[in-house]
């Protein structure tokens, strides 16, 4: 088990990057089915996540000491299957199976269906208290392990998510659970700030969060992040990133339309030709 | 079978259940969720300290830490009213402990079931959590008749690895078995043979069922009765025995007649030797009064379970 990581640069990552939104566009046209829109704005979080912080070994995906990455917006499949398969968990070929039959890429993920998969979603706000159970049986057994939780904005509806914040700092695991919030201001019907107003930022300081925030998009501002979320605090830390919803793919921007909608042959190939020139 | 012990409430034997599987070297950790005064898992936190959690009155958030427990190889427990666990935290339960990996090792030992909490009136009384937990496919589900079998029951799902739901009560009840009993998980136990009619009940209803078959025997009906504790999974061949050998079966269950004990027994019967039955259970919303009284006041009753034999042993052909 790496106890750290190597850190790969930030042009690298945003190679990867490019690469990881290739594979999402294509997943979810091949499906004709799946999320895009929530997938594209959790892109550089994913990459800076796993290829700079998270402590693990795709050869050893049970090692009992490795870092958690906890996936509670399950409906993000198409991003963390291709995170997954591009950090080696698992091959890249497996993605053009995404949602079929057969195939263990279900539309949300099932619990070590395949190497890496660390939690069984798809029912929002779940994550956050499984990561706490993952974090105290860590303190009772002596590991040193950490919890990274990514959360959806529209998600923070869940009462539960607001259980399990409370839950957090009372246990004082504030090192050993860290949340990741994609604020990319649109949930399934439409703009968060008229579905269900809920500021992140206010709602985890007010349990005794320290509130980190940076641009989602900004590759080394998210690394930057990610690394103050490390260092030890009193409180614990959650990470709001700002981000567009469909980022990289301009009819995807901001477009409720797209949180869980497949583009058609015309836009797989418009979007890929977006993606490759890097507008992300 | 002796009646040696006092009257104990069936919840009484969880902290002593848990004490036990860690004496034994089972990993245990155990999450309440405000109610551990109830529950008596303040008991187990008191000698385990390390070992006990209370999340304050957050159900769902106490399925889920739970999950995550048991996926780091934890036998996790869980312990609140059986209003609440599951009504509270049902989709948790499915999709946080049951669908994963075929059922993560989460153990839910839910006090107060059924209308015998009593003065707390509908809100609390849980007649639906059977027919929920049934339902998540990795599940066993339990209800004890007595302290001994409660305990033994909780020890027994805190051996395996699959998830599991042990429905316990709040009143104090008399006890059913001695020193001698051992409890296996889907066996039933035949507590009284019989040739006429069989009896199959589960939790208090056990005790009016040895009743009711007393009543039966002073007008000649021979009341074979079961103690039916695991209701999932079903004891199949006690039920096709009684079936063959009796021709009639009445459940009798502090539960709704549907989902529970009755709705299992029921199904074996339909697939393999249909013969007469009668459902006795609770299929209205309740009210306040005592733990007896409401017995009565739903007629959860030995009379009314000799009259349901009475009227199976009626329609055998």
């Amino acid at each position: 088990m790496p106890t750290s990581v190597a850190p790969v640069s930030i042009d690298e990552l945003k190679a990867i990057a490019k690469r990881i939104r290739a594979h999402i566009v294509e997943m979810v046209f091949e499906a004709q089915s799946g999320h895009p829109g929530g997938s594209l704005s959790a892109v550089e979080l994913g990459v800076a996540l796993y290829w700079n912080h998270l402590r693990c070994d795709p050869a050893n995906p049970e090692d009992p000491d490795r870092d958690r990455f906890i996936l509670s917006k399950g409906h993000a499949t198409p991003f963390y299957y291709a995170v997954l398969a591009e950090r080696g968990f698992f091959s890249t070929e497996l993605l053009k199976g995404f949602r079929k039959l057969g195939s263990p890429l279900q539309g949300h993920p099932s619990m070590k269906a395949l190497p890496g998969i660390e939690m069984s979603g798809g029912s929002l706000g779940q994550g956050l208290s499984f990561a706490i159970g993952h974090a105290l049986a860590g303190r009772l057994d002596g590991r040193q392990f950490r919890c990274w939780v990514m959360l959806g904005d529209g998600e923070l509806n869940e009462g539960q998510v607001w259980e399990a914040a409370m839950a957090v700092p009372h246990f004082s695991l504030g090192d050993r659970v860290i949340a990741l919030v994609d604020r990319n201001g649109i949930q399934n019907d439409g703009f968060a700030e008229k579905i269900m107003r809920t500021d992140p930022r206010a709602m985890f300081a007010g349990f005794g969060w320290k509130v980190i925030e940076c641009d989602g998009h900004d590759m080394a501002a998210v690394d930057a992040a990610l690394s103050e979320a490390e260092r030890p605090d009193e409180r614990p830390r959650v990470v709001v990133a700002h981000t567009v919803k469909g980022k990289g793919v301009s009819f995807m921007e901001n477009n409720p339309g797209f949180h869980g909608k497949a583009p058609t042959r015309e836009q797989l190939e418009q979007a890929l030709a977006q993606i490759g020139e890097g507008l992300a | 079978m002796t009646q040696t012990a006092p009257a104990a409430a069936t919840r009484e034997a969880y902290p002593f259940a848990l004490m036990e599987l860690v004496e034994q070297g089972v990993d245990v950790v155990a999450i309440d969720a405000d109610l551990s005064v109830s529950t008596m898992g303040y008991q187990f936190g008191e000698k385990y300290p390390e070992r006990w959690y209370t999340v304050g009155v957050a159900e769902q958030n106490m399925v889920g830490i739970a999950a995550g427990l048991a996926a780091c190889g934890k036998t996790a427990f869980i312990a609140s009213f059986a209003a609440f666990l599951p009504g509270r935290c049902f989709d948790q339960l499915r999709t946080s402990v049951a669908q994963p990996r075929g059922g993560l090792n989460v153990k839910c030992v839910a006090s107060h079931g059924g209308i015998t909490v009593g003065e707390d009136g509908m809100s609390a009384q849980a007649i639906e959590d059977l027919a929920l937990v049934t339902s998540l496919i990795p599940f066993d589900v339990v209800v004890p008749a007595d302290f001994e079998a409660a305990k033994q029951a909780i020890v027994a799902v805190g051996k395996t690895t699959r998830p599991a739901y042990v429905r316990t009560g709040r009143p104090k009840v008399p006890a059913i078995y001695g020193a001698e009993y051992r409890f296996e998980l889907g066996k039933a136990t035949l507590l009284r043979e019989g040739t006429d009619v069989t009896l199959i009940a589960c939790g208090v209803l056990v005790g009016v069922a040895l009743e009711a078959a007393k009543l039966l025997a002073n007008e000649g009906i021979s009341a074979r009765v079961l103690d039916m504790a695991t209701i999932k999974p079903v004891d199949r061949e006690a039920v096709l025995s009684a079936a063959r050998e009796t021709g009639a079966i009445v459940t009798a269950e502090e539960h709704q007649t549907t989902g529970g004990l009755g709705t299992a027994v029921a199904r074996v019967l339909a697939e393999n030797a249909p013969v007469p039955m009668a459902f006795v259970g609770v299929d209205r919303y309740g009210t306040s009064g005592k733990w007896d009284e409401l017995l009565t006041y739903f007629d959860l009753t030995p009379g009314r379970v000799a009259a349901a034999a009475r009227e199976a042993i009626s329609r055998k052909r």
